[in-house]
């Protein structure tokens, strides 16, 4: 075993690959648990397909693709609040608008696209041929999203579980909405690069879905979630690189696995439990 | 320079001829029309009427999410739409246990959230908050439920958990929407007992409740207005109308 990780970290590419995974693996998850509470569930998939966008068109205009990807994620998720704003209680119609635009206009400008390999290297990642740089991109908005998530945890919370009492409670709920999904779209932004656009969407629901199986408050929601993200990443990464299987599909199958094994444990306990109940009955 | 207070600053809700009316394709619907209504502090008011009589606006307007037509409305003295205060106020939404669901949080970390506006900024709510929310918790008759999570517990639990929320920091004004719809008998009575025993207990704190279910409240004494047709009724004391 440690043969195999003494192995696997004498590549530099696995050492890198292994610090941005990691990042994203605790950062999407830790930006989930908003998501999924707020009801947003189909944001990630929205930004996912924008960057996808943004990815095409910088890859025409000779940009660095990932600058594209942030720049279109930045404004897909003004649109998405903007829309928000007039449509007010159709929070979701606004994310399946941008959705429409970002999948329609990847599919376009996709067409246009010199190398078409660079492209769908975006769709499930590559997060072994990050550079330096890359690196270094994915270590700073990854911690500035997760100080952002730390700093305005109380924001949050009222805003997910209920908006109007949440301003009566003093909370800017306008302002607290609009960075969130900007941080949204920063996240989804790093994470197509690494584990793909495609798969961003996933990784951001799926440790929620494992939290919300056994958390039991909103704190331990926000730890659990990150933890099946970062354990799932490195658990990915490791497979991948052993068995040669692309890593951003690899992590979020065993994020699914993860989620079977703990409602499968969760629902075998509560039947124990019934068992046991019914016996002292009688 | 001493500056003066403003008109009404003491008077926790304050109605002057205020009126709502929103446009339609056929002209403008009225929905409340030329309301005056004062609640002092330590006074208790319940505001009742039928389905669509106006109960929610007026509610909207005395919590600024609505600006009036018509009419001036007063929070503490001032403009509810630019009111910034909000640790005065303490406010119960109609909600059921069932809204809440699997939402992950515990009863204590519901109601610690409401001490935001007094909270340090950046930082996770401290131990003082957390005593604090237990404190409030306790005076609900809850304590020992911190960990508990609010989709697990009773209705009349669950309606209490959000008056020790909208109690916990403390507020002059306590706005109760529907509280006891959902309650069965035994908890909707527990619950104006709750009730009658904070107002004993601070003698400053001025309630306004809104409310459908009038017969079930017979045991409290407050002054109650009835809605009709987008107008405010003159107030008769509670127990009179429940004996009428």
């Amino acid at each position: 075993m440690l043969e195999f990780v003494g192995e696997m970290f004498r590549y530099e590419f696995m050492q890198r690959a292994f610090i941005a995974g990691l990042m994203i693996g605790i950062v999407i998850p830790l930006v989930g648990v908003t998501v999924v509470l707020k009801r947003l569930s189909m944001i990630g998939d929205a930004l996912g397909h924008a960057s996808l966008a943004g990815v095409a068109a910088g890859l025409i205009g000779g940009v660095n693709p990932v600058a594209g990807a942030t720049v279109a994620c930045v404004g897909a998720s003004f649109c998405i609040e903007g829309i928000r704003r007039r449509l007010e209680s159709r929070a979701d119609l606004a994310v399946a608008v941008i959705m429409a635009a970002g999948i329609g206009l990847a599919g376009v400008l996709s067409g246009f696209v010199p190398n078409s390999s660079t492209f769908s290297s975006f769709l499930f990642g590559s997060i072994v041929t990050v550079d330096d740089t890359e690196l270094c991109l994915v270590i700073g908005i990854g911690a500035a999203v997760a100080l952002f998530c730390l700093a305005f945890s109380k924001e949050l919370f009222w805003v997910s579980l209920d908006e109007r009492a949440a301003r009566l409670a003093g909370v800017r709920v306008g302002a607290v909405n609009a960075a969130f999904v900007l941080v949204c779209a920063l996240t989804v932004s790093i994470a197509s690069r690494t584990v793909g656009s495609l798969i961003v969407s996933s990784m951001m629901t799926v440790p929620v879905a494992c939290a919300l199986a056994v958390a039991r408050s909103w704190r331990q929601a926000s730890l659990v979630a990150c933890a099946v993200g970062a354990v799932s990443a490195c658990a990915g990464l490791a497979a991948s690189y052993e068995f040669a299987l692309k890593p951003g599909g690899t992590i979020v199958l065993i994020e699914v696995a993860v989620l079977v094994a703990l409602l499968a444990v969760k629902h075998s306990v509560a039947r124990l439990r019934r068992g046991q109940r019914r016996g002292s009955a009688r | 320079m001493v500056r003066r207070p403003l008109p009404g600053a003491a008077v926790p809700v304050l109605l002057d001829r205020a009126g709502f009316s929103y446009g339609t394709a056929g002209g403008r619907a009225q929905v409340l029309a030329d309301t005056s209504f004062m609640l002092e502090p330590g006074g208790f008011a319940i505001v009742t009427g039928e389905n669509g009589a106006g109960k929610s606006t007026l509610l909207k307007l005395v919590l600024g999410e609505i600006r009036p037509s018509a009419g001036e409305v007063r929070l503490f003295g001032r403009d509810p739409l630019r009111f910034r205060d909000w640790g005065r106020v303490g406010y119960v939404p109609q909600r059921t246990v069932a809204s809440y669901g699997q939402f992950p949080a515990s009863v204590e970390e519901v109601v610690c959230a409401n001490l935001y506006g007094s909270a340090r900024r950046f930082l996770p709510f401290g131990r003082a908050e957390r005593r604090r929310a237990r404190e409030a918790l306790d005076a609900v008759g809850l304590a020992g439920t911190e960990e508990r999570m609010p989709g697990e517990l009773s209705g009349g639990q669950f309606q209490r958990v959000l008056l020790a929320r909208a109690l916990v920091a403390g507020p002059e004004l306590l706005v109760l929407d529907e509280p006891t719809s959902g309650l069965d008998e035994e908890s909707c009575r527990a619950f104006c007992a709750l009730l009658a025993g904070l107002r004993v207990r601070d003698g400053k704190l001025a309630v306004l409740m809104v409310t459908h279910d009038l017969e079930r409240l017979s045991g409290l004494s407050a002054d109650v207005y009835r809605l009709a047709g987008g107008r405010l009724q003159p107030p008769a004391y509670l127990r009179e109308v429940a004996r009428a």
